[in-house]
Order: C-alpha cells, then sequence, then structure tokens
C-alpha cells in the first residue's frame, strides 16, 4: 500500500479514531480528575482548572468525557465484535448450506429487520434487567441482522465460484469452505462494513443512554453525560454540547475512514468508482 | 425490502381472503372479489388463471398479504417474544424482597397467571378492534392515550417529510450535475458528516442557537388541546427542522447514487454524445429510471423519520407516541410498550410496502419476475 494514495480526509479520520482510542485505553492516566469526583460548583464555565468546565454535579466534563470514551467505545466495539461473529458465521452457513437453512435463516433475519431498531431495543429493554452484558447482546442481536444481510449477499456470490466448487467436490467440510474459501475473499468489504457498523454502535448506544436505557449512572458514557447536562442548555450552558460533539466526531471519523476504504475496494475491482 | 418472492402456491392463496379484510380491497382490483369466489373448489389453478390475467393486481395482491402476514409475525415477535424472556415484571415491581404471595397477588391482578398463548389471542383480538388493554403503571386505556398522541406524532412526521423529500431528491440531482466539481464535493462533505450527527446533538444545538440564544421559538414545543393550526406549526418548527437535517443528508446520498448508477449506463452516454443538454438528458432520460430506486429511498427514509421521531420527541418535549414510548419503557408498563411497538412497525411495514409497490408501478421491468 502506498501511503501517499492515502487521501486527506482519511488521515483526519484515523489521526481522530486514534485520538478516541488513546483516551479510552489510557483514561486513568490522562483524565486531570477522577471519574465521579465532585470538584467545584455546578455548571462551571471553560477555562481555569476545569478546561471544559464542570458538569451538573460538579464534576469535571473533560475528565468525565476521558472516561466515557472508555465506556462508550468498549461497549460499541465488544457489540460489533459480537455482532460480526454472529452475522458472518450465520450468513455463511446460509450461503453455503442453502435450502432450507437459507431459507429459514433468511425469513427469521427478515421479520427482525421488520422491526425497526430502536423500536426493538426500546421493547426488549422494557423487560430485560439493566446489565451492561444485556445491553451489549442486544445491540449486537440488532446490529448481527445487518451484517447477515450483506454477509450472505457477498458469501453468495463467492459460493457460485469454481474454486469453491472444487472444495466441494474435493469434499472438504463446511466450515473448512466457510473459513479457508469465503471468509478470505470477503475481507476487504466485511471490514468496510464493520467500520460502518461501529459507527452505528456509538451512535445507538449513546441514543440508548441518552433516553435514560443504556448504561446507567454513575458510570460515565457519552449519551449518558448529554442526558444528565441537557436541562443545562435552557441556561444557555453548551455543557451537553460537548460529548454530543465527542459522538459526532468519532462518528464522522470512522466514516471518512470506511468512505475511502469503499472507494479503494471499489477500485480494485474495477467497479463504479464515482458511485 | 426486494427479496425474491418464493412460486405463488396454494399459501399464497389462503393469504388473499386474509389481505382483503383488515386492510379492504386495493383500488383497481375489483376483480379479486370474484375471483375470491371459486378460491374454495380449486384455489391453485383460480389464482395462476387470474395471475396469468393480471398480473399486476395478482403481484400487488400477493404485497398485500405478505404484508399483512409480516405484521402477524411481529406481533407474535412482540407479544409471544417477550414473554419468553427472562424478567418477571411483579418481581421488578416489588423488588428483591417481595413475598411470593405479594409477587402471586400482583400477577393475578394483571392477569399475568393465565397461559401466554391464550392471552396472546386475547390481546390480538382485542387490537383488531382497537383495544390495547390498560396500562399498568396508571390503569388508563391505553388506546385513548394513544389516540391523542398519535395525531401529534404523524403532525411532526408529516411536515418533516413534506420538506425533506423535494429538497433532497432536488438535491440529489444538484450534485450529480455538478458532479465531480466543488458543488458536488462539498455536498458530499457536509452530507457524511451530516449522517454521523446524532439526532440530539442536532436538536440541542438548534434549542441552544434559535431558543435560548436567539429567543425566536419557545422551547418546549409543547402542543395541547385548543392550540390553533398556526400556533401547532410555530411549536414544531425546531423539532420539524432537526428530522428534516437527520434525514436529509442520507435521503440525498442515496438519491445521489441512484441517479448516478442510471448515468453511467450506456443509452445516456448515447443521449451525452448525440449533444443533448445535461439537464434535460437527467429529467427526460436517467431520471424516469431512477424513480424506482429514489422511491425505495424516500420510503426508507420515512421510515427512519418515524423512528427518528422518538428521540426528536423527547428532546423537545413533544407530546407524542416516541415520548410515551420511552416513559413506559422505563417504568416496564408492558402493554404500552407493545401497542406503540406495535403501531411503530406497522408504520414501518406500511411505508416499506407502499414502496415496494410503487417501485413496480414505477418499473414494468418488476412485475414479471422470473
Amino acid at each position: 500500500m502506498r501511503w501517499r494514495a492515502v487521501p486527506l480526509s482519511a488521515w483526519i479520520g484515523m489521526a481522530g479514531m486514534a485520538l478516541a482510542v488513546f483516551c479510552a485505553v489510557f483514561a486513568p492516566w490522562i483524565a486531570p480528575f477522577g471519574e465521579r469526583e465532585v470538584v467545584g460548583d455546578i455548571w462551571l464555565p471553560m477555562g481555569g482548572d476545569y478546561l471544559l468546565g464542570t458538569d451538573n454535579l460538579g464534576r469535571d466534563l473533560l475528565s468525565r468525557l476521558i472516561y466515557g470514551a472508555q465506556t462508550t467505545i468498549f461497549v460499541a466495539l465488544a457489540a460489533t465484535v459480537l455482532a460480526f461473529c454472529m452475522g458472518v458465521m450465520l450468513s455463511f452457513t446460509a450461503a453455503v448450506a442453502g435450502g432450507w437453512t437459507d431459507q429459514g435463516l433468511s425469513r427469521v433475519n427478515d421479520l427482525m429487520m421488520s422491526i425497526p431498531t430502536l423500536i426493538f431495543a426500546l421493547i426488549v429493554l422494557a423487560v430485560l434487567p439493566q446489565e451492561l452484558w444485556i445491553l451489549i447482546a442486544v445491540i449486537a442481536v440488532l446490529e448481527s441482522t445487518r451484517v447477515f444481510r450483506i454477509g450472505r449477499a457477498v458469501a453468495l456470490d463467492i459460493t457460485v465460484m469454481e474454486f469453491v466448487e472444487a472444495a466441494r467436490l474435493r469434499g472438504e467440510r463446511r466450515l473448512w469452505i466457510i473459513f479457508r474459501e469465503i471468509l478470505p475473499n470477503t475481507l476487504s468489504p466485511l471490514l468496510a462494513e464493520f467500520g460502518l457498523r461501529f459507527a452505528f454502535s456509538v451512535l445507538f448506544l449513546s441514543t440508548l443512554s441518552f433516553l435514560g436505557l443504556g448504561i446507567q449512572p454513575p458510570e460515565a458514557d457519552w449519551g449518558g453525560i448529554v442526558k444528565d447536562n441537557k436541562d443545562g442548555i435552557i441556561f444557555g450552558i453548551p455543557a451537553a454540547l460537548i460529548p454530543g460533539a465527542a459522538i459526532a466526531g468519532l462518528a464522522i471519523c470512522v466514516n471518512l475512514v470506511v468512505d475511502w476504504l469503499l472507494n479503494r475496494t471499489a477500485s480494485l475491482k474495477g467497479g463504479r468508482g464515482d458511485g | 425490502m426486494t427479496q425474491q418472492e418464493g412460486s405463488p402456491g396454494p399459501r399464497i392463496v389462503d393469504l388473499e381472503a386474509m389481505a382483503a379484510g383488515p386492510l379492504g380491497p386495493p383500488p383497481g382490483i375489483g376483480l379479486a372479489a370474484p375471483a375470491a369466489a371459486g378460491l374454495a373448489a380449486r384455489p391453485a389453478r383460480t389464482w395462476s388463471r387470474f395471475r396469468h390475467h393480471m398480473p399486476l393486481a395478482a403481484l400487488l395482491i400477493q404485497r398485500l398479504a405478505l404484508s399483512v402476514l409480516l405484521l402477524l409475525a411481529v406481533s407474535v415477535v412482540i407479544f409471544l417474544g417477550i414473554e419468553a424472556l427472562p424478567g418477571d415484571f411483579a418481581q421488578t415491581y416489588l423488588g428483591q424482597s417481595a413475598t411470593p404471595q405479594a409477587v402471586a397477588n400482583i400477577r393475578q391482578e394483571l392477569g399475568l397467571d393465565q397461559p401466554a398463548v391464550s392471552r396472546y389471542f386475547e390481546w390480538l383480538g382485542g387490537v383488531v378492534q382497537g383495544d390495547f388493554g390498560n396500562s399498568w403503571a396508571s390503569g388508563s386505556s391505553v388506546a385513548n392515550q394513544i389516540g391523542l398522541r398519535l395525531g401529534n406524532t404523524l403532525f411532526l412526521a408529516f411536515w418533516a417529510a413534506l420538506i425533506s423529500v423535494p429538497l433532497a431528491v432536488s438535491l440529489g440531482m444538484l450534485a450529480v450535475h455538478f458532479r465531480n466539481r466543488w458543488p458536488d464535493r462539498l455536498i458530499n462533505v457536509v452530507s457524511l458528516g451530516a449522517i454521523s450527527l446524532p439526532e440530539f446533538f442536532v436538536g440541542y444545538i438548534l434549542i441552544l442557537f434559535f431558543a435560548v440564544q436567539g429567543g425566536w421559538v419557545t422551547f418546549p414545543s409543547t402542543v395541547y388541546a385548543g392550540m390553533s393550526f398556526g400556533q401547532r406549526l410555530e411549536a414544531i418548527v425546531l423539532p420539524c427542522a432537526t428530522l428534516v437535517l437527520v434525514v436529509l443528508a442520507h435521503m440525498m446520498r442515496m438519491t445521489r447514487a441512484a441517479i448516478l448508477n442510471v448515468m453511467s449506463s450506456p443509452y445516456v452516454e448515447t443521449a451525452e454524445l448525440k449533444g443533448l443538454d445535461t439537464l434535460r438528458i437527467i429529467a427526460r432520460h436517467a431520471a424516469p429510471n431512477a424513480v424506482a430506486p429514489i422511491i425505495t429511498v424516500v420510503a426508507l427514509n420515512l421510515a427512519y423519520l418515524v423512528v427518528g421521531v422518538v428521540v426528536v420527541e423527547v428532546v423537545f418535549v413533544y407530546p407524542g407516541m416516541g415520548q410515551y414510548m420511552v416513559d413506559a419503557v422505563t417504568v416496564r408498563d408492558l402493554p404500552v410498550v407493545q401497542a406503540c411497538g406495535l403501531i411503530f412497525a406497522a408504520v414501518y411495514i406500511l411505508l416499506n410496502m407502499s414502496a415496494d409497490i410503487l417501485a413496480i408501478l414505477a418499473n414494468p421491468r418488476l412485475r414479471h419476475p422470473r
């Protein structure tokens, strides 16, 4: 890969993602104050000791934001990885096996996709207890329906190729065909999809937290910080906008990188590069 | 929603009667009724003859039937799927220290001690008649509340759609017209940013600048009975603007992609080589073939609008369905959650179905599936 060929937008995207990941990994060392430490008056303006001011309980907003990066990125990443494991495995099985397996899995997937994601999550979360792993699992299952759809479409194109036929005639088992024949050839579209799904997970988790159904306080996460500080808006205090901007920034950065990845793979295949 | 349908065997015929039931016969398919009379005798042959004579009507009936079936399946998921999940309302409601007797009492009071399947049919029977049961939290009728709020939500979504759809389609055409020049680049970058913005972020920015600092509009966008039409419109300016901004970018990008897809086909190249004016090519040659994908995009985004409404209503404290549902979820008021969930899903399915049907009407090639 030539580094010169990487466009500026992709560099910006990668830099932004690197910054967010850096904050997430080294949160306890770089945050100036503790996550739940009350340091001063409520909604202090920016500047001075508290770079971004304080929140609705007088906690340092910058520290909350850095710790929030940890929670948000960890949960979104875990959900995306889980969604990919489930989605890719099931979709490839459907594509390779065909017949009733394919029909059954695809129809169940259609049914899941016919209920809007947020509505589905709200219904399910109304019943399930509020725990972190349940939240991750719910997001993962909902995201995996989208992964399933694209995974099946991509895998179907490849299962009809000669080398898969050859592997079948050789008598290879289904798992071999999935992991050694199909997976390596679908990596680049799946990688782009992974980025998109991660961005969606961040937005989705933040939305749920904003509605009070995601990460529970006092744990910091970006959507939750917006919820905590939303009453300040009426008094003209922009504290709620800062974590909102962080969510938007991370999602934009991921999208910039994905955009470049998609363009790159499109030109590799000689497809329509201008689409 | 472009999945391949299986061959329409006798199974579909049974559905036809169901499709005609709750939704009513679609316009222009008056012949369906006499055909339905002979169904009992030799369903498969009658259906195939009907299909041969009126392929379009048959296809539409099939779509309607499938949607009704899908809606039924969704209701099963919403009701029985929820039952299968761990978690007991009575236990959660009373807390960990509840005595078994108290838990049993509450379960009996809410009818939870009945078997789930019989409760499902009771619920479904009520839903068909417009009765969604009573809220667990307040004890009042869910249907009454929904009646008050559904109108508000549709009012908001309607205005957002009315503004965003024409704007998105014309911006998409503009982007294609100036392809790879600066207006296109600008639209591309701005829209890429815009699709990454969470709804609440856009909403609060608008509130901060237009309501708090500008003071041009009032912030809690409350509407109540007795408000005049103009006052209502004034109240929804900001929530409507938020929804438009959120949906616009997505819709526009997909419109652009759909038109570009058509623009790269040989007949457009021919038109270009003939020396026709670009705008004329877009309007007369490319657009008619791009209509079907654009309709799909628009319908998908309208469906998205219905969901986006949930967050926007919470941000603006707007008394609609979304706010009602979120409130119910936090107190685990299942009848309300199930009713709202079913209605949102129904609207979503309905929009997707109309997209499917409109796409078939717009593109004759889709009328004869191979």
